[in-house]
């Protein structure tokens, strides 16, 4: 009695989606079109394209701003000669150390958080039992939302102290290694303290997406490993690692993408200076990042040297954007499934890279252990 | 042929003696694990003892003795395959207790540091500064009242101008564009890119935008709110796509069935359905952007004044005056970091509360059809 109302809809769909049903799915066919519908059509296609256009913006105003910094003769210019932008020759002289200390704190934080962040993953997604796995993956969460204030202020009053002993170590035994020489700092302003805390922030965002790629490894492919007999660590390199290869390049780069973009935590903590330095130990020759630059600077400066900062500003959102971009495309062209002509065209989104995005969807979709069933 | 080399291999290979049982040699007991850790910790405090103890090296020599034991014994017992991937599993579970670190320590430090901060008369008092003219001593009083409300009004407005701009967004690409074209496409990865933008170059922007709307000096509260919007609008995006997704078809269709239109089946079938969802996704949007710093510290700069007017002058909030007050602190030095540390607690316990909410949302009005 049940069965027969049940399956009508189904049949029903199922002739809607045939290869030679008419274009537009059968549902719309038939339904007028309101005035309410068009204005809410209108709406959100409205939106959507909003969406565009504050991209659009937010380009073109960096951009409308900066220039006139960018343009200016750095130096005779009196605006520019004096105060945070003092004895640079043109903006490019200004701006080229900061991409070096924005690149290479970045990598150094990335360094460390990455192998964690990973082995967080497997642990979550294979290592831990599954029915406390979702409160594990709850708590990495919770780590997105500390805000990036609170950890610059942590970072300052603990971690600082806490690395100056291995600060004088590293610098005393390994201090021939480019990284650890010169004079190590006394009071902890580092490169290394910022780093360190640069990839706690790190390690919640990596973790969520490489840990959803990794509970998305087909279950067949596991079982088949370990029916051949492999450990579990054979198992993984075997089934999970090679399905998973190019979501945690993109998941790392996703992290690089929030890492350059660090502002709080590099300000509060490093003590800078504008040089290419490769120092990690020292207190007074830290490369600046452009973000804490900014941050650090705007107060001070004068019009024209906020035009400046807003140029760099500039550059780094163009860093950014084309970390971002990589990461998104290294998935799209060889993400699983992504094989031959027509698969390539198909946009495969990441999980959500935002990690708030992750905790809602693990408040929605229920425990890990539910959800992990679904995919095999 | 194959199955003859076989045979004579392991002929070749018994061992002359008692027949062992080759289920049950070769192995670790199941609990080594735990006997390992347990004398890796037991020799790590007698190696720290002797040195000088700590809690910290304690812990990270316990975590290596425990390695090198586990392994070298495995090796020994078992064989290198199975010596690897126990090194393996000791490793990942280490990787999840270094995390674990920053959390406890992160969260312990606040609360130690700004629990004695908070009290009714800091979280409803402006900060001001009196002078006594008897001692000649300027005194500052710092509350974080402004900063309080800088922060609704700031966050308020961002929600207001992203959770439409968001929905809407999400609605087009699950509802209007079912069949992927150019222009969802573009949004989708347009939304990701967002997703990406450094909070600086946010702030940036608000402030580019206002200077050249207003002039020089257009700090004010809505330019930090549009500032917020940037980033807000992009996980609102995502997040109700995904709550929207999980609609199921069957609804509309049943929906479309009875001749519903298509706006009245989104905003009486779908919304409702989702709404635990939408309204989760909202609050821990709201959760992250609260706690931003720097593009409210560019946008709207800081103040130690009450600002109630969104459009005009300088306004603060709790992260900015958590930052301020550290770094530009007042003559009374240690009164201006502990009440950065207020400022930062009084921040956590937003946020928490923020997501309980949500949580709570997520868990009580979900639909019974969705679980």
């Amino acid at each position: 009695m049940s069965a027969t109302p049940a399956d009508t809809p189904v049949q029903i769909s199922n002739t809607a989606n045939r290869p030679g049903a008419p274009k537009g799915s059968a549902r719309t066919a038939r339904t007028r079109s309101r005035p309410g519908d068009l204005v809410f059509k209108g709406l959100s296609t409205g939106a959507a394209s909003l969406i565009m256009a504050i991209l659009a913006g937010v380009a073109l105003f960096l951009i409308i701003k900066a220039l006139p910094a960018i343009t200016a003769n750095w130096t005779t210019n009196p605006q520019l000669t004096t105060g945070v932008t003092q004895g640079h020759s043109s903006f490019w002289s200004y701006v080229a150390p900061l991409i070096w200390g924005t690149v290479f704190v970045s990598a150094i934080g990335l360094l460390i958080g990455a192998p964690i962040a990973i082995g967080i993953a497997l642990f979550i997604s294979h290592y831990a039992p599954r029915r406390v796995a979702g409160v594990l993956s709850y708590i990495v969460d919770l780590l997105a939302a500390v805000p990036s204030i609170v950890f610059g202020l942590w970072g300052i009053f603990v971690i600082r102290p806490f690395l100056l002993p291995l600060t004088g170590w590293l610098n005393h035994h390994l201090g021939w290694i480019p990284f650890f020489s010169g004079q190590a700092s006394a009071t902890g302003s580092t490169v290394l303290a910022g780093a360190v805390v640069l990839a706690v922030m790190v390690i919640p965002i990596i973790t969520a997406i490489s840990r959803e790629i990794f509970l998305q490894t087909p279950r067949l492919h596991e079982e088949a490993a370990l029916a051949m007999g492999a450990t579990k660590w054979e198992m993984i390199r075997l089934a999970v690692f090679p399905y998973a290869r190019s979501g945690m390049v993109s998941a790392i780069l996703l992290g690089l993408g929030r890492a350059l973009g660090e502002t709080m935590a590099i300000a509060l903590i490093v003590s800078p200076s504008l040089i290419f330095s490769l120092k990690i130990l020292t207190d007074g020759q830290n490369s600046q990042t452009v973000a804490a630059n900014a941050a650090l600077n705007f107060p001070d400066a004068n019009d024209l040297q906020r035009d400046a900062l807003i140029g760099t500003g500039l550059v780094l959102f163009i860093i950014t954007f084309a970390v971002n971009l990589i990461a998104r495309l290294i998935v799209a062209r060889t993400g699983p499934g992504a094989k031959g002509a027509k698969a390539k065209r198909r946009i495969q989104q990441l999980p959500p890279s935002d990690p708030s995005s992750v905790l809602l969807a693990d408040a929605e979709a229920g425990p890990l252990h539910l959800r992990t069933s679904e995919g095999s | 042929m194959t199955r003859v080399t076989v045979s004579s291999a392991s002929r070749s290979s018994v061992p002359s003696g008692p027949i062992v049982n080759s289920l049950k040699t070769g192995q670790l007991p199941r609990l080594i694990e735990l006997y390992a850790l347990i004398a890796a910790l037991a020799i790590s405090a007698a190696i720290l003892i002797a040195v000088g103890f700590s809690i910290v090296g304690w812990l990270v020599v316990a975590a290596l003795v425990y390695l090198v034991g586990i392994g070298v014994l495995s090796s020994l017992v078992e064989n290198r395959r199975k010596a690897t991937d126990r090194v393996v599993r000791g490793l990942v579970t280490v990787a999840f207790l270094i995390a674990m670190a920053p959390l406890i320590s992160t969260l312990y430090t606040v609360i130690a540091r700004g629990i004695g901060e908070i009290n009714w008369n800091f979280v409803t008092s402006v900060t001001k500064a009196t002078f006594n003219p008897k001692t000649l001593v300027v005194s500052t009083n710092i509350g974080a009242w402004q900063a309080v409300v800088g922060t609704l009004i700031i966050t308020g407005i961002a929600a207001l101008m992203s959770i439409p701009i968001g929905i809407l967004t999400a609605i087009y690409l699950v509802e209007y564009s079912q069949k992927p074209t150019w222009m969802s496409r573009t949004v989708t990865f347009l939304v990701d890119i967002m997703t990406g933008i450094p909070s600086i170059v946010a702030g940036l922007f608000a402030f580019a935008l206002f200077t050249l709307l207003v002039g020089p000096k257009a700090f004010s509260g809505f330019s930090a709110s549009v500032a917020l919007s940037v980033l807000m609008i992009p996980i609102v995006v995502r997040s109700s796509e995904e709550m929207l997704k999980l609609v199921s078809l069957e609804l509309r269709e049943a929906s479309y069935a009875l001749g519903v239109s298509k706006f009245s089946t989104i905003w009486k079938i779908v919304l409702p359905t989702a709404i635990s969802g939408l309204v989760t996704g909202v609050m821990l949007a709201i959760a992250r952007v609260i706690g931003e710093t720097a593009p409210i510290f560019i946008a709207a700069s800081f103040t130690p004044n009450l600002n109630l007017n969104a459009f005009f002058g300088a306004m603060e909030t709790l992260p900015v005056m958590a930052y301020t007050e550290y770094k530009f602190p007042s003559t009374d030095m240690t009164g201006s970091i502990s009440a950065a540390w207020g400022a930062a607690l009084l921040l956590i316990i937003i946020v928490v509360i923020l997501n309980l909410i949500a949580r709570i949302v997520a868990r009580v009005f979900s639909p019974r059809g969705l679980r």
